[in-house]
This record gives structure tokens, C-alpha cells and sequence, in this order.
């Protein structure tokens, strides 16, 4: 049986934990709002670009780009993006062993594997993990602040490059999708060679002017296209994020809200156990005296 | 032939305008092109510039980054990685810019990667200060 002083001080260690959860919640929370709003003003452009892409590039199938080129199944390139911090449930284990389920499992038939991580969580997950072949990281990328497109726009221009000079043969992006606050999708989607979408073939009956030409247009959008996805998927993540510390934070301020009451009823117990104790000991002391 | 052109404006960050004009007119990166309702179908890619549209008499200007117009079944979508409205530019930002955008150029060498990036900087800045200038 702990003493009262030592449950005295277990509550006052979980009271303070509470507090600091709660606060993060807090945080997170808004943090949260501001990002979810980013996701939801990113999509349209995103959207419309697939769609203008889709149909460029079936009307096109005459001329080929570097980047819509389906190559072999040599090596492929794993972009994921996770947390640069921690505190949020599962968020970084689940995508990490999500990205080497991918690679263990191989169901696109690549032969071989690297990885180009984005997020410390990542890193320290998979730097351990036997089998897995990391190019690069980069962490701290985001920061606490929002994503910039620049931002994107660099690491879209990286990508493409280790593409077209390392010989790639594909590249993967696995990211958290947002969904709701409790919710996050796992996804892995195909950057490159771009897949365009499927058309209507009533649409492309229209003709369509393209200036200067088709072939420049294409070169122009293609790699403009990888980057708004990693935008996209970079706000995704950051917002799943914020909603997954959110309710693991939520979660863990009401374990310890648990903790203490429960921690109360075994003080307020200890507390009446020792008062009949010593009132026990009076008692009988007068006994004997008489 | 419909009456309006339908104007969406969508960037990264937000969809700028959606907006029923008369007419608009755009920076093409092989010339300025006009667009009335009724036009063709079309894709273009647009460079940095400013692009203007008409409600009525009324003339609205915005400075425009790189990117690429579509304009289909009288809906003109134009996907740029920044738009600014005439009345959002901060003039003196613009002229800040625009003076580090020169100092710079003076000092990098023209083979520099960074020399063209400072270019855009410097047209980027030009424009912004051209479409402010049109405000009422």
C-alpha cells in the first residue's frame, strides 16, 4: 500500500501531464483548422490540373514525353512523407511499416527499392529496418509553420531530376491523406511516369488549340503537375497530422482525468484507513489506561 | 453563342475569382490573346503578365505567375501559381523587390542559374507594379 504522501505526488505528476496534453490539444486543434483549410483551397487547383492533364494526354498519345514514358521495372523510388514529431498516436508507425509493407510486398513488381523520405519519423523508423535502401531525407522540411508551395515546388524539382538521371524507373508517393479529424488515409500513389486519368471519348471530339504546340504544353504542365501533387500530398500529411496529435492529445488528457479520480479514491481510502487507524490507537490506549 | 465567359481563377493556395465576364484578356507565352464568349476550345500556357477582365465597363486587372489557361464550352479556367488582384498588391513590396531583384542582377554573372531566377524576380515586380498602378 503507497503511503498518502506518494499517491499525493502520483496526482500531482498526472494533473501536470493533463495539463500539458490538454494544451497540446489546444494547439494542435487550431493548428489543425489552419491546415485543413489550406487541403480544402489546394484541391481545386489539383483537381484541375488532373483533368486538364488527363485529356491533353490522351489526345496526345502520338507524342511521348519523358515523364509519361512507361520505362521497365527496374528500380523504383519511394517518396513518404511523414511527422517530423512525434506525440501523435500512430500516425508515423502506420504510414512506415504501410511504405515497407509496399516494398516488402511489391505488387507493382519492381526489382529493387530506395527510399526518398520526407520527415525525421520516417527516417527513424526505416534507418533500422533491415533491407531498406535510403537516398535521402530531408527533415525539418515543413517546419511548424504552413506549406509553401515553393517549398513543394523544390522537392517536385528534385524528384524529377533523380528521375530522369538515376534511372528510375518509377517513383511512389505514400502519404497520409486527410479525411477527417479522426480519420487519415493511408495512400500510395504513382508520381511518375504520370498515369493520366481515363476520359470520356465523347469529350475528345473537340478539337482544341494548343499553343505554342502540344508537344511544349505537355513539357511544360507534366513536371508542374508533379509538383502540385507533392503540394498536395505535403498539405494532406500536415493536416492528418495535426488531427491525429489532436485526438491521440484528446485521448490522453482523458486517460489521466481517469487516472486521477482514480488515484482520489485511493487517497480519500488511505486517508479514512489511517484517521480509524489512529483513532483505533487512541481508543485503546484509554482502554488500558482505566 | 452564350451571352458571358465564365472566369475561375484557381492558384495553390485558393480559388481567386469565379466570376461571370465579358470579356478577358490574357499574357500568352507566345503573345497577349483576347477571349470572348464563344471561343474555341483552347490551351495555352501563360507567362508572367497581367491579365485583365471586363464586367460591363468595368475593367479589373490582376498580376499573374506562371501558368496555363483552358478555355472550354465558354468556361475560361486559368491555373496560375500566383494571381494577384490590382487592390491586394502592396506598391511598396513591389518596389522593394524590384530594387534588390536590380541589385542583384548587376552582380551575378549572366551564366548564373541564379541569374534567371532574379530575372523572373524583376518582371515578376514590374508587373505587380504596373497592375497596381491601375487602381481606382
Amino acid at each position: 500500500m503507497p503511503s498518502l504522501k506518494d499517491i499525493k505526488k502520483r496526482i500531482g505528476t498526472v494533473k501536470n501531464t493533463r495539463q500539458i496534453t490538454a494544451a497540446m490539444k489546444m494547439v494542435s486543434a487550431a493548428k489543425l483548422r489552419r491546415s485543413q483549410d489550406a487541403v480544402m483551397a489546394a484541391r481545386p487547383y489539383s483537381d484541375k490540373m488532373q483533368e486538364v492533364l488527363s485529356r491533353l494526354a490522351q489526345r496526345d498519345s502520338g507524342e511521348e514525353h519523358p515523364l509519361l514514358e512507361e520505362r521497365g521495372k527496374g528500380k523504383a523510388l519511394v517518396v513518404l512523407i511523414t511527422a517530423d514529431r512525434g506525440l501523435c498516436g500512430g500516425f508515423n508507425t502506420n504510414i512506415s511499416k504501410m511504405a515497407e509493407k509496399f516494398i516488402r510486398e511489391n505488387p507493382e513488381g519492381y526489382e529493387d527499392f530506395e527510399l526518398f523520405l520526407v520527415g525525421r519519423k520516417g527516417n527513424e523508423y526505416l534507418k533500422r529496418r533491415a533491407g531498406m535502401k535510403i537516398v535521402k531525407v530531408h527533415e525539418y522540411l515543413v517546419g511548424s509553420t504552413q506549406v509553401t508551395y515553393p517549398t513543394a515546388a523544390l522537392l517536385g524539382q528534385e524528384i524529377i531530376e533523380l528521375y530522369q538521371s538515376d534511372d528510375y524507373d518509377g517513383v511512389f508517393l505514400i502519404y497520409n491523406a486527410f479525411q477527417s479529424v479522426m480519420s487519415q488515409e493511408l495512400t500510395v500513389r504513382q508520381l511518375l511516369p504520370i498515369k493520366p486519368g481515363e476520359v470520356d471519348e465523347e469529350e475528345l471530339v473537340v478539337d482544341y488549340i494548343y499553343e505554342p504546340s502540344t508537344s511544349e504544353v505537355l513539357g511544360q504542365i507534366l513536371p508542374k503537375n508533379v509538383e502540385v501533387q507533392i503540394f498536395r500530398a505535403l498539405l494532406e500529411a500536415v493536416a492528418s497530422e495535426h488531427g491525429a496529435r489532436m485526438t491521440a492529445m484528446d485521448s490522453a488528457s482523458k486517460n489521466a482525468s481517469e487516472m486521477i479520480s482514480k488515484l482520489t479514491l485511493q487517497y480519500n481510502r488511505a486517508r479514512q484507513a489511517a484517521i480509524t487507524r489512529e483513532l483505533m490507537e487512541i481508543i485503546s490506549g484509554a482502554e488500558s489506561i482505566k | 453563342m452564350a451571352e458571358k465567359l465564365k472566369l475561375e481563377l484557381v492558384t495553390p493556395y485558393k480559388q481567386v475569382l469565379s466570376e461571370e465576364v465579358d470579356e478577358v484578356t490574357a499574357p500568352g507565352s507566345i503573345g497577349e490573346f483576347g477571349v470572348l464568349p464563344g471561343h474555341t476550345t483552347l490551351l495555352t500556357t501563360l507567362k508572367i503578365g497581367e491579365l485583365i477582365y471586363k464586367q460591363g465597363n468595368q475593367s479589373y486587372y490582376v498580376a499573374l505567375n506562371w501558368g496555363y489557361v483552358e478555355v472550354e464550352d465558354d468556361t475560361m479556367t486559368v491555373l496560375v501559381e500566383t494571381a494577384e488582384l490590382a487592390d491586394e498588391i502592396d506598391l511598396e513590396r513591389a518596389k522593394a523587390a524590384l530594387g534588390r531583384a536590380e541589385e542583384a542582377l548587376k552582380t551575378i554573372d549572366p551564366g548564373d542559374k541564379r541569374f534567371r531566377t532574379m530575372e523572373t524576380a524583376l518582371e515578376r515586380a514590374l508587373i505587380r507594379m504596373q497592375v497596381a498602378g491601375h487602381k481606382s
